[in-house]
């Protein structure tokens, strides 16, 4: 009886009845409904609603090639980017694993400073840095190094500088964790056999951070695929990518359902890569909470 | 914290060579938001690196220039509504979905955590075409309207991860002792899960304080927030009142992520001593 009441007594302090439940998820529900989903839904559909119902602007997008071109070149950049910053990422997120807490806590604030500063004063620093007269071509030329100051600003390579900088930080946190969240006794083990440091971390602590490595890549892909900030900055016109694309077509050309169109095109990619990987993304891991 | 320190002694491999590429990559990180600093305190009347000498000049053009300090102000005011608001609704969003019993919890999850995951650009521009209308772009209640809905998903995350965290059977004991489920919310609950809130509350905050390409699209002439005012002059002038700028908004969030690794330093060190207490009375 006693155990009874209690088991009662627990589910109804645990778990929230369904009036609860829905008192609760109401606000919520409401504020996403109506300013995010309405919203996101009305401008997607208007690449349907062209004198009625009608998929023409997906034909008129396919054949234009400068959108093929566009969309090719947001690919190519955010394989750049993600892959740059993979290869800075993870020893960055193995020595912050191994190191004293002291160390790895001060290099963990360095790495959330950035994440949290405005992308636009990151990307702002980057044309400081990267102008013609800037401080890396005034150190360069200042010293004899070069004759001529280097054109960086303005280029794709400026972009690309400017994105992995700022995406950097989601790459490192999910790959530190992953790390980090190694049993400690499978490297123990493994050197205990006689492994070789080298081969304990290529055959057992390489393949357990994968799941960290595969969340770093999905949310920097992604990201970089929608960036409007930093290529509107540091680009110039020959480095549109597809944000900057439906910007043109919505804002300077009023052509509301080809924006809208290449909008739906980016989000479909964007889930259809999210759904791929599914659960293994975890969001907390990203905010690194 | 321990953890990591066996892991430290654990994790054999090439030690040296890693620190070899995460020192350089830890001043990438860090450089560029930091030399802006200098450069702010230049007298000169354009990007100098390192100043020859320092001077506030740009400090006190900035607070004489029109329209600075009313897009700060502005920024701020935005900020100052959209994070209560996010942290209240999406803090009771993550005890709905922790504690609820939602059918379909997965999608419902995915739903709302959907605006990190749909391109910023794409919502911008939605969220212009849906303003514009209601006569809001350039709109306190319009940005208020457009931050919260980017922001909630914030809190909301940070605190359902608390909550799955947290043991509800002291919300069973506060309420076998007669406490009403407010109050044992209120009493017991909220306060384990405070650092969390806060950290919702600071990330609610920057977002909005920090968001640029929504803002690019609502703002008007007379009504911009900081970041709008910024992009404009990005494209327009490089002069050194933008890295002063830049310098009081990286402090504005130095502090903010301050705060928070504080307040979960200090909270966590709580539930260590707590467990450890525990342990030791068993």
């Amino acid at each position: 009886m006693a155990a009874a009441q209690a088991g009662r007594g627990s589910r109804s302090a645990r778990v929230y009845g369904p009036s609860l439940t829905a008192v609760c998820l109401a606000p919520m529900t409401v504020l996403l409904g109506v300013l995010f989903y309405l919203p996101v839904g009305a401008f997607l559909a208007r690449s349907f609603l062209v004198d009625g119902f009608s998929t023409d602007v997906y034909a008129d997008l396919a054949s234009r090639p400068i959108f093929l071109l566009i969309f090719l070149r947001t690919f190519r950049t955010g394989i750049i980017v993600t892959l740059v910053a993979l290869v800075l990422a993870y020893p960055l997120a193995y020595a912050m694993a191994r190191a004293r807490p002291i160390v790895a806590g001060v290099a963990t604030a360095i790495v959330l400073l950035p994440l949290w500063t405005s992308v636009l004063v990151r990307s702002y620093a980057w044309t400081v840095l990267l102008d013609d007269r800037g401080v890396i071509n005034d150190i360069l030329v200042g010293s004899g190094l070069l004759h001529a100051p280097l054109r960086i600003l303005y280029t794709e390579t400026a972009v690309w500088i400017g994105m992995v900088h700022i995406l950097l930080p989601l790459m490192v946190l999910p790959i530190y964790s992953a790390l980090r969240a190694i049993p400690t006794d499978l490297p123990q083990a493994a050197s205990g056999l006689g492994a070789s440091p080298r081969a304990v971390l290529r055959h057992v602590v390489l393949p357990l951070s994968l799941p960290g490595v595969f969340a770093g890549v999905v949310i920097v892909f992604i990201s970089a695929l929608g960036f409007f900030v930093t290529p509107a900055i540091l680009g110039g016109p020959k480095t549109l990518m597809i944000s900057t694309l439906i910007t043109q077509q919505a804002t300077s050309l009023l052509d509301w359902p080809v924006a809208s169109a290449i909008a739906l095109v980016l989000l479909v990619i964007t889930m259809a890569i999210v759904m791929a990987v599914g659960r293994s993304l975890s969001i907390e891991r990203l905010l690194s909470i | 914290m321990a953890g990591t320190q066996r892991i430290a002694r654990t994790l054999r491999g090439p030690r040296l060579s890693s620190w070899l590429v995460a020192v350089p990559v830890l001043i990438f990180l860090i450089l560029p938001t930091l030399i802006i600093v200098p450069i702010s305190f230049t007298p000169v009347d354009h990007l100098q690196f390192p100043p020859q000498s320092l001077s506030l000049r740009w400090y006190e053009e900035l607070f004489q220039q029109a329209g600075w300090l009313d897009a700060a102000l502005f920024s701020l005011k935005i900020a100052l509504i959209v994070a209560p608001v996010a942290t209240i609704v999406g803090g009771l969003g993550a005890l709905a979905v922790v504690r609820g019993a939602l059918p379909h919890a997965s999608l419902v999850t995915g739903l709302l955590a959907a605006p990190l995951i749909v391109p910023a650009i794409i919502y911008a521009i939605a969220v212009l075409l849906f303003l514009g209308p209601l006569h809001l772009t350039g709109t306190l209640p319009g940005f208020v309207l457009a931050h919260a809905a980017i922001a909630v998903p914030y809190p909301y995350i940070v605190v359902s991860a608390a909550l799955y965290r947290y043991d509800a059977d002291l919300d069973l004991a506060a309420m076998s002792c007669g406490a009403s489920r407010l109050r044992t919310l209120w009493h017991v609950t909220l306060p384990n899960i405070a650092a969390s809130v806060f950290t919702g509350l600071l990330l609610a905050f920057l977002t909005s304080f920090d968001d640029a390409t929504i803002s690019f699209f609502i703002s008007s002439v007379s009504e911009e927030s900081l970041p709008r005012k910024m992009f404009d002059n990005i494209e327009f002038a490089i002069s050194p009142v933008l890295a002063a700028v830049a310098t009081l908004l990286t402090l504005v969030t130095l502090c903010g992520v301050g705060l928070a690794i504080g307040v979960q330093v200090v909270s966590s060190r709580r539930r260590r001593v707590r467990i450890t207490e525990e342990v030791e009375m068993a």
